[in-house]
């Protein structure tokens, strides 16, 4: 007999799933809209000439294999705080913030949940937008946290639900933790227009909430980092110290490098070592010290004037492209003679669209059109491209006229 | 933290290391894409392989798996992650973990970070004898309650270097067979210890031959020197592939919490290096390198202390094993080394073998003599 006979196997995971069942498919016209990953006009997955600019670098200097100290490469962090709190924050100035490399956004968000749990003792509670990210619930809850959620998109709509959202945050109680996505909500690509984040702002720090942002895609929703970063930033002038965790796997394309950073914003620079501290007690006991290579090359990236002028170009270039298939997904509707009402496509940023199909709808599209998604009608606008967007609106024409 | 150290003191990236990492660089078809969340196919598949070796009856059975982890490190705390869960009934924190007097500092926080609450130490170093305190350690499995977990280190014990001959590990392997106790093997230095891979799985091995079920936390830090890549493996052996699968379905659950999906050079690394016969023999090549280094710096300082006539009997320096040794000194001793003559060492007595040097060799053996004589 076995030890784990009683062992169950887990579900199969549901994106995975999508993408196992599209490998399967003969179909040549078919496309991949799960996938969470940047792909260029041809369909191809995108390694960006910083970047390759940046290991031909690391590659010329031969440079040793030395363990990171516990809390990752500090040209890294430091280029990570600045390029989130932009250079002339003060908070950045002042050195009150304290960031620490993680293994990309859910390494960065596993740290900051456990560093919560540990020493956030007013409140259990995360509030989550709904919908959210499909892992930040098994994150938080695996970190020791209680998952509650706050009204966030509108499927009536398509869009921002922000009276929905305002009451139930105006009654979150006290020292909640709530999370915020800094840009490019996932996985509906809602975001809060600039007066709607002062809004929000002004009723956490109202409510006393402690404010967690996610910011995976800053650079690759509107183009501009500074847009981007803007509620980031807002908030910290507001007085508001955020905890933050940022990725590089869209915006620099280092997925499978798991480049990724977690930022906490305190009253001092003498707090912020307290605080690095835990960080590091928490951080050795999950895997030592962190990877060297992705960091190393956003650090590269970040810290080199040519290397991250041309980064700012093509990370816009990605977003541009993106931007460009959602209108051209619109007019190709309009031109299949939809009479829907399909801005919300281009009113949506980043990666992904709820494009308000229902699972009926969604399982036609993959099986007469071999278009694969996720069953709540997301899609990922990265895997479109110039060739298939004509095919794609047929296809959505059809099962929604 | 401990990592290897050339003659010249110098930190070494392996010759095949770098001939990967070109190979890896000029290769345009390569790109940063996601791994799947247990890893690299041909990473985790080579790697199992390199510690339950070629033949290993589990692999022929296909009843083994492999989840691509963060270091040692990682392979350690996802298994953990994953005893805490469904080891000894469901969410079982009561169970508890033994882990050897001393060991390396980190296992005691993996293992309560995971959420166990009962973490006890077996008996393991003799300060007396300075070996291996094989009754005590017996005597603490008897006396464990059934289904405790137990660390055990496969080889080059950190931070005594010493470990249980063939013998001594089948006699652990009775007990814990009879008293149904879990074995949780650490391999950080397989080849690195002995400079033969065999050899230094051989405990893992045994236990495997034995019909055990157990997990294997392997770390390529040092034996491929691939330290700030974080490049490990966690294999599990179970009784058949159905629970095999059951078991890895339930770690993909936990590796998307921690890490999502691992970082993917330094695997790349390791994966092209072992599945290739021509690097693979480089790797070998260079492994022995490492460890013959090391033996020949346990051997020279052992017989400079004879020479010398340093009190006390010093043929623990060669039977120890791996990157450290357990001297002997006294705190007293290692404060006079620190102070005195400026060489560190832990208040253990632990010393680095990595960092004595042709160089050095006679200043360590002279200042060992003089902390001896002159301290009690």
């Amino acid at each position: 007999s076995s030890w784990w006979s009683h062992v169950e196997m887990g579900p199969p995971d549901p994106i995975l799933g999508v993408t196992e069942a599209f490998k399967r498919d003969t179909n040549s016209k078919k496309m991949n809209l799960g996938v969470g990953a940047y792909r260029d006009d041809n369909g191809k997955p995108y390694v960006l000439n910083c970047v390759r600019k940046a290991e031909a670098m690391i590659a010329s200097k031969k440079m040793d294999k030395e363990y990171l100290p516990i809390g990752g490469l500090a040209d890294f962090t430091r280029a990570s705080a600045e390029l989130a709190l932009g250079e002339n924050s003060e908070a950045f100035k002042s050195g009150r913030y304290v960031t620490v490399q993680g293994i990309s956004g859910t390494g960065s968000l596993r740290i900051g949940a456990n560093f919560l749990q540990r020493f956030f003792k007013s409140s259990r509670d995360v509030y989550l937008p709904k919908p959210s990210w499909g892992n930040h619930t098994p994150i938080f809850r695996d970190a020791g946290l209680q998952l509650q959620a706050y009204r966030y998109y509108d499927p009536k709509t398509c869009s921002l639900d922000f009276s929905g959202a305002m009451d139930d945050i105006s009654k979150i109680p006290e020292k909640s933790i709530i999370l915020l996505h800094a840009c490019a909500h996932n996985p509906t690509g809602v975001d809060p227009r600039q007066e709607q984040w002062k809004e929000l702002a002004a009723m956490v720090k109202k409510r006393n909430l402690l404010v967690y942002f996610d910011m995976a895609y800053q650079g690759f929703a509107s183009g501009d980092i500074n847009r981007d970063a803007w509620a980031v930033r807002y908030f910290i002038e507001q007085g508001i110290n955020v905890v933050l965790s940022q990725s590089y796997a869209k915006n620099m394309g280092l997925y499978g490098e798991r480049a990724g950073a977690f930022t906490v914003i305190c009253s001092d620079a003498e707090e912020a070592k307290r605080v690095e501290s835990q960080l590091k007690i928490l951080i050795r006991p999950m895997y030592s010290n962190p990877p060297l290579n992705g960091a190393r090359i956003a650090s590269i990236i970040l810290n080199t004037p040519d290397l991250r002028k041309e980064w700012l170009v093509e990370v816009k270039g990605m977003a541009d492209r993106i931007i460009s298939m959602r209108t051209q997904l619109v007019s190709n509707l309009k031109k299949e003679g939809s009479s829907h009402n399909w801005q919300h496509i281009t009113d949506q940023i980043g990666m992904f669209c709820f494009t308000g199909l229902k699972p009926e709808q969604v399982e036609r599209l993959t099986k007469e059109f071999s278009i694969y998604m996720t069953k709540d009608g997301r899609i990922s606008v990265a895997g479109v491209t110039s060739g298939n967007v004509g095919y794609l609106a047929h296809a959505i024409h059809q099962v929604t006229k | 933290l401990a990592a290897y150290r050339t003659d010249e003191g110098q930190p070494w990236v392996l010759p095949v290391v770098k001939k990967v990492e070109q190979m890896i660089a000029n290769d345009n078809s390569l790109n940063h894409e996601y791994l799947p969340i247990l890893g690299l196919p041909e990473f985790r598949a080579n790697a199992s392989r390199i510690a339950l070796g070629d033949d290993s009856p589990a692999i022929k059975e296909n009843r083994i798996g492999s989840v691509q982890s963060l270091g040692g490190t990682g392979a350690l705390r996802i298994g953990a992650e994953f005893l805490r869960r469904w080891y000894n009934g469901n969410n079982n924190t009561a169970t508890p973990v033994y882990i050897s007097a001393p060991s390396w500092e980190n296992h005691n926080s993996v293992f309560v970070d995971a959420g166990f609450k009962d973490i006890r130490t077996y008996h393991y170093w003799d300060a007396a004898k300075r070996g291996l305190d094989l009754k005590g350690l017996l005597d603490d499995m008897e006396k464990a309650p059934e289904f405790s977990i137990f660390i055990l280190h496969a080889c080059a014990h950190n931070p005594t270097g010493t470990d249980p001959t063939p013998d001594q590990w089948k006699q652990i392997a009775a007990v814990m067979k009879r008293r149904f106790l879990f074995p949780f093997f650490d391999s950080a230095y397989q080849g690195f210890a002995s400079g033969s891979l065999d050899k230094d799985a051989w405990a893992v091995r045994y236990f495997v031959s034995e019909g055990f079920e157990l997990f294997c936390a392997q770390s390529f830090s040092k034996n491929f020197g691939l330290y700030n890549e974080r490049v490990g493996n966690l294999t599990v052996v179970g009784k058949d592939a159905d629970n095999v699968q059951r078991v890895l379905s339930q770690m993909e659950k936990i590796v998307r919490t921690t890490w999502s999906n691992p970082p993917s050079q330094g695997a790349r690394i390791v994966a092209t290096t072992l599945s290739s016969p021509q690097l693979f023999a480089e790797w070998y090549d260079n492994v022995k390198t490492m460890a013959d280094r090391v033996l020949l710096m346990r051997s020279e300082l052992r017989s400079r202390l004879e020479s010398l006539g340093t009190p006390g009997t010093w043929n623990h320096i060669t039977e120890q094993i791996g990157m450290f040794s357990f001297t002997g000194l006294n705190p007293k001793q290692v404060e006079y080394m620190i102070k005195e003559k400026h060489i560190y060492l832990m208040a253990s007595g632990r010393i680095n073998m990595c960092g004595l040097t042709t160089k050095n060799l006679d200043y360590v053996a002279k200042s060992i003599h003089e902390a001896v004589t002159k301290i009690q």
